[in-house]
């Protein structure tokens, strides 16, 4: 636990000064996200440690290479969470790697994505600035959302030295509960139960049944399974976790396996291969063979966009191509904050 | 900013575009234009425009690009610091008659609405479905989408369900080009940057919002608000905190001082403890079991941290009239004093005693008395300064006031505004807030997206030579703000 940001800022620094990129790097659990880029590696792991956490006032700050499961384990002993049920994919994960990726788990069509929990970060852009913004206060608008930028950006404008997150309680009580249905029926059944004010805080459908999370009171849990009827589930926990992490055996396949981000009353698409719905029908896994501009397309048609996750070739992009007007605005905005293209360059879309 | 054009040829070319009543330029007609709600600053603009359609925005901006004229957005004109503020070489893009509600859809829990439509008018128009949406800023039976997405606007039920920026799905927006891109989408993701969040709160800074498609919510099974009465501000203090401490996130929570409690019930009756040193209004919502549950643990918390009483409303009249009070608290706080002036701070709540206390000391010491309205869940102040406009010189003191409120907020750790926005009111505040580099990169930020410096200027964020010009009137601790830069 130390804190590294003047040596951080040195190498940027004479980056800049040998025109020579940067791959930045936390423990290295999420190479398989976006393209390789072929830059000096920057290790951000020993930059770690919690530098503030007052439960009271729903706020943890940390270092970003802060192992994930340590700000956790953290949270836990206090009854609080990350609301957004990030995904680790392995063991040494880091803060700076989740929120550069904006990972989030299965609760976040209920309680929102990584981006909604950024209060504040401090960063280095490419100019070799330490700067904050945001902070640690629940409302700020002072000044460009930058830490909201920041996320989701995979380290294309800037090194992430630290992140301040809203944490919130752990529910009082979970229950798992499934049924058999296709996926239409379940994706009708999922669309159903959103819109109304049932405590569910996850769904999902593995290709023959429909799982539903339910979070709250012994009481309100009861009431609610009720409702939606079904078998209750052992190990519920367990479970959800398995597909956080791709542990499930859906995942388990050398082909591409293509995450697809649509509107969540999309019907199931006609595409060959196996599907996983999850986040309430709006993310879904597919594992196929099938053509990335077939899929694209389709994808684009119905108001999504389709990013090949795990097992990509060369070839491929990662991410759905931007339009020509949201490329160069992209371009304009990295320029901002990168003016020398020193940051993982081409790892989210090839041209910045 | 030298135009390119006068004003008689601009108005020619915009009459192309725009029938006669969309097109203001008589000092008479533009003068209900001159201030947004921030009433103490007022400049007349070059002209009003007042298009219906996204295309008449479109050919509007791209004049104005040619021309390099200023374009000023502005919603209901509700914003409290500023942001719409016309200046005499910009043009005022009023987007009021783009009020119309695109398409409800129930099943995705969304609405498309253009930006002229009301905060609560979205609403009412889907409590037929069960839905409502969530952000609720005082000014909502008045403000507009578009202006709450400019400001990210909040509202008394923020910890629990979010800002604008948590609460909307896509926009639209109109570049400085003229051209129209779609930021955001139906899914819960976009390729790219996180434009979505960029845009929001950016205050018209880096484009024209001119539609937005808002998440929706299922009304909650049952809301109920308990209020607590306290003897003594911190003791209120320290409750709000013991509350979250033991798990529970209430849909709203807030405190009001003596004198804001006075002004209120003076004003609606609404059954506040006149005699009270401050009242905490906290609702729980959800599902009926985990409201009831809640509803004991709070009351009981409340008891244990020095509450004088405490009442739940017994039914959703009474629930309504306790929030009327809150909601009502700024007018209430007009009819006391001729002016008022509200302040935005943010800070950690921990901190909440030491603010109110240098507040008080300040209040003495500007002979000006301040009510306190305060978001306690989050953290956000609303102090009023009152005042009265037409005693020379009292106007100046209490932006003074104002602005050492301001200053005691980043000294406690938290941020100059939580909801109400920069714009012109607190620009000078955003010197001390950030450091030049950081500034800076708000600059090149802005320049991606309007690299002539059209949209909005002079708002929002403050250039560094304003802030030298600023910063050598306030040394704080022996440090000079800026010291890089050359003083004027």
């Amino acid at each position: 636990m130390s804190d590294q940001s003047s040596l951080l800022r040195d190498q940027v620094v004479a980056a800049q000064t040998q025109q020579r990129p940067l791959s930045i790097r936390g423990n290295n659990t999420k190479s398989f996200l976006g393209h390789p880029c072929d830059a000096t590696i920057l290790d951000t792991s020993s930059h770690s440690g919690i530098l503030h956490y007052e439960p009271t006032e729903l706020v943890i700050t940390a270092r970003a290479g802060t192992l994930l499961s340590d700000i956790k384990q953290c949270l836990d002993e206090q009854q609080q969470m990350l609301a957004f049920e990030p995904p680790s994919y392995g063991e040494k994960a880091t803060l700076g790697g989740t929120i550069a990726c904006n990972l989030s788990g299965p609760r976040r069509p209920y309680t929102g994505a990584a981006r909604d929990y950024v209060l504040g970060c401090h960063i280095i852009n490419g100019q070799g600035h330490i700067m904050k913004f945001g902070g640690e206060v629940m409302k700020n608008v002072a000044g460009y959302d930058v830490s909201r930028l920041m996320t989701g950006s995979l380290g294309t404008l800037g090194i992430l030295l630290d992140v301040s997150l809203k944490v919130i309680p752990k529910p009082l009580h979970e229950l798992t509960i499934s049924k058999e249905l296709d996926g239409d029926q379940a994706l009708q059944l999922m669309s159903h139960w959103r819109q109304t004010p049932l405590p569910v805080s996850a769904a999902c459908h593995n290709g023959e049944q429909l799982f539903f999370r339910l979070s709250g009171s012994e009481k309100a849990l009861k009431t609610a399974h009720s409702k939606i009827g079904g078998e209750r589930i052992d190990n519920g926990d367990h479970f959800w976790q398995r597909l956080n992490e791709h542990q499930h055996a859906f995942f388990n396949s050398s082909k591409k396996i293509w995450r697809l981000s649509l509107p969540s009353t999309v019907p199931m698409l006609e595409l060959d291969g196996k599907t996983f719905l999850d986040w309430g029908g709006a993310q879904r896994w597919l594992v196929s063979d099938i053509k990335p501009d077939t899929i694209r397309q389709l994808v684009g048609s119905v108001g999504g966009h389709a990013t090949v996750y795990r097992n990509n070739d060369d070839q491929t992009d990662s991410f759905q191509p931007l339009s020509l007007n949201m490329l160069y605005l992209h371009q304009q905005i990295k320029k901002a904050f990168d003016p020398h293209g020193l940051f993982n360059p081409g790892r989210m879309h090839r041209e910045i | 900013m030298q135009n390119s054009i006068q004003k008689k040829q601009l108005l020619q070319k915009l009459s192309a575009i725009l029938d006669s009543d969309s097109l203001l330029y008589e000092q008479e007609d533009t003068k209900p234009y001159e201030c947004d709600g921030l009433s103490a600053y007022r400049h007349l603009p070059l002209l009003v425009a007042l298009p219906s359609t996204l295309e008449q925005i479109q050919a509007i901006v791209r004049i104005c690009h040619e021309y390099k004229i200023p374009v000023i957005a502005r919603g209901a004109g509700t914003g409290l610091s500023g942001g719409a503020l016309p200046r005499e070489d910009a043009v005022l893009l009023s987007l009021a008659k783009l009020n119309q509600i695109l398409d409800i859809d129930p099943a995705r829990c969304l609405a498309t609405v253009q930006p002229g439509v009301r905060n609560l008018a979205i609403s009412e128009a889907v409590a037929a479905f069960g839905l409502y949406y969530a952000p609720d800023p005082s000014s909502q039976i008045a403000c507009s989408i578009g202006g709450n997405v400019a400001e990210n606007s909040g509202g008394v039920h923020c910890l629990k369900y979010g800002l604008t920026v948590h609460n909307i799905s896509q926009i639209k927006i109109i570049t400085i080009q003229g051209e129209l891109l779609t930021i955001g989408s139906e899914a819960l993701d976009s390729p790219g940057y996180d434009l979505l969040a960029l845009m929001t709160g950016s205050e018209g800074m880096l484009g024209i919002i001119v539609e937005i498609t808002v998440k929706l919510l299922p009304i909650p099974e049952r809301a109920q608000v308990i209020m607590a009465a306290f003897d003594d501000v911190e003791k209120a203090g320290h409750a709000v905190g013991h509350i979250i401490a033991d798990g529970i996130i209430p849909a709203g929570l807030e405190m009001m001082d003596n004198p804001a409690i006075r002004a209120a019930e003076d004003f609606v009756h609404a059954g506040y403890p006149v005699d009270a040193a401050a009242i905490l209004l906290c609702e729980l919502d959800g599902t009926n079991e985990d409201v009831s549950e809640q509803v004991m643990r709070v009351s009981a918390l409340m008891k244990q941290h020095g509450a004088i009483s405490i009442k739940t409303a017994r039914d959703e009249a009474e629930r309504q009239q306790l929030w009327k009070g809150r909601k009502a608290a700024f007018p209430a706080v007009g009819r006391i004093a001729p002016d008022y002036y509200c302040m935005d701070g943010t800070i950690p709540r921990s901190k909440l005693p030491w603010v109110l206390k240098r507040i008080a000391e300040l209040s003495d010491q500007y002979q000006l008395p301040v009510a306190n309205v305060f978001h306690a869940g989050d953290g956000n102040l609303h102090p009023l300064i009152l005042y009265d406009a037409n005693k020379p010189g009292e106007l100046q003191q209490t932006e003074e006031f104002g602005g050492k409120i301001l200053e005691l907020c980043i000294e406690a750790g938290g941020t100059i505004t939580g909801e109400h926005g920069v714009g012109m009111e607190k620009i000078d505040q955003m010197c001390i807030q950030f450091q030049a580099h950081e500034l800076q990169q708000f600059h090149d930020l802005k320049h991606a997206f309007d690299p002539d410096g059209l949209l909005n200027p002079g708002k929002a964020v403050p250039t560094l030579h304003r802030c030298a010009e600023f910063g050598a009137m306030h040394v704080h601790q022996g440090q000079l703000s800026h010291p890089e830069l050359e003083r004027f």
